[in-house]
């Protein structure tokens, strides 16, 4: 009965992380989403999809690293992620606010450039 | 007059140009425009008033283009940072030989304008400083304010090891030197007290002058009240950042 309800849960995973990994794909298609920033995702779905079907994986890995409480390690590499990503972002941001300020200066210059122009 | 002599008379006039950042100054632009073209202004400057209209929400375009009044008009609200060197940018690529940053608020008298231009005629400074602590007249401001401005002063002292009485006057007159640096990099909000660090770190001689300032005509100071703390905080990491940016990477700016 226990080995039944894992299965269940195992197959309910797999079937997640299919579905974000070809949702990701979709958005990549469809040029909604840069490759560059899917990148990150691809790897959160694979690793996803690793763990759904290794099933001894996390208790493995926890015990190579000392975790006394598996699931715990799940919380730690989400977080981790989580954080690093949001880091990335803030970069990213902060590049285009660089960008857009160097794109309205050089717009404003131009445009009193041609004012200039068709008044005389 | 021997030609020599002629050539150094040519070279001795500086374009000048004035760079007036506004955002929602409507109520001031017109009087400021016309205060700094009926002074009158010595033989050695010619004087160019430049707007710079940072996406104001009220009819400031629309005076600035029917008035025939030369101006930048920034489509994206950049903050007093991004329109400032816009005009230095303006200054730099027009053939301009100095840039005087004013306040759109009638804060900064145009009569003391070749106040700030002398030191740069006669090759004594790069950066000329309107200060209004040298000397205690004209307008004064508040405690706390005065408690913000000696903290950058010391700020600025324990890093660069420069005294400026006052570090967060926006009054400021820059040579072409200096248009060239701060084109490349200018600090986005409350930039006047990290430029101190940028200009020392460039080693560009900075001059203070003691100037007279107005209350303000209309409006209010964009810096009050819980604001104060946010400012403060700002630009004390912009200031540390800035230097350790300029002591150990160079001289490259990337953001």
């Amino acid at each position: 009965m226990e080995n039944v309800i894992s299965y269940r849960l195992q197959i309910i995973a797999i079937t997640i992380a299919l579905i974000f990994m070809f949702f990701i794909f979709r958005l990549i298609v469809k040029g909604k989403l840069r490759e560059e920033y899917s990148f990150i995702w691809i790897v959160c779905t694979a690793l996803l999809l690793l763990f759904s079907i290794w099933r001894d994986g996390l208790d493995i890995i926890a015990g190579l690293l000392g975790i006394y409480y598996a699931p715990s390690l799940i919380f730690l590499g989400a977080i981790l992620a989580i954080v690093i990503f949001l880091v990335h972002l803030s970069v990213v941001n902060s590049k285009q606010h660089k960008q857009i300020k160097d794109i309205s200066q050089e717009l404003a210059l131009l445009k009193e450039k041609l004012d200039k122009l068709t008044r005389s | 007059m021997k030609p020599e002599e002629k050539e150094r008379e040519m070279i001795k006039k500086l374009k000048v140009a004035i760079i007036i950042p506004c955002y929602n100054e409507a109520n001031n632009i017109m009087s400021l425009y016309q205060e700094i073209r009926s002074h009158s202004y010595s033989d050695n400057y010619e004087i160019h008033p430049v707007f710079v209209n940072d996406c104001s929400t009220d009819s400031s375009k629309d005076i600035l283009k029917n008035n025939h009044i030369p101006h930048l008009n920034l489509c994206v609200n950049l903050g007093i940072g991004g329109a400032v060197q816009s005009g230095f940018m303006f200054a730099l690529r027009n053939d301009f030989d100095v840039a005087v940053q004013m306040d759109g608020d009638g804060q900064h008298p145009p009569s003391e304008l070749e106040k700030l231009l002398n030191p740069i005629l006669q090759d004594r400074a790069d950066v000329v400083i309107g200060s209004r602590y040298i000397t205690n007249e004209g307008f004064q401001s508040s405690y706390l304010r005065r408690f913000g401005i000696n903290y950058f002063n010391w700020l600025n002292k324990i890093l660069v090891g420069v005294t400026i009485n006052d570090s967060t006057s926006g009054y400021r007159a820059l040579n072409l030197k200096t248009l060239k640096i701060v084109s490349e990099y200018y600090p986005d909000e409350y930039p006047e007290p990290e430029t101190i660090v940028l200009f020392a770190m460039h080693n560009l001689k900075m001059v203070e002058i003691p100037v007279i300032m107005r209350d303000r005509q209309k409006g209010k100071s964009s810096i009050r009240n819980y604001k104060t703390i946010y400012y403060m905080f700002k630009v004390t990491l912009g200031v540390i950042f800035l230097y350790i940016r300029l002591k150990f990477n160079g001289k490259r700016h990337i953001i």
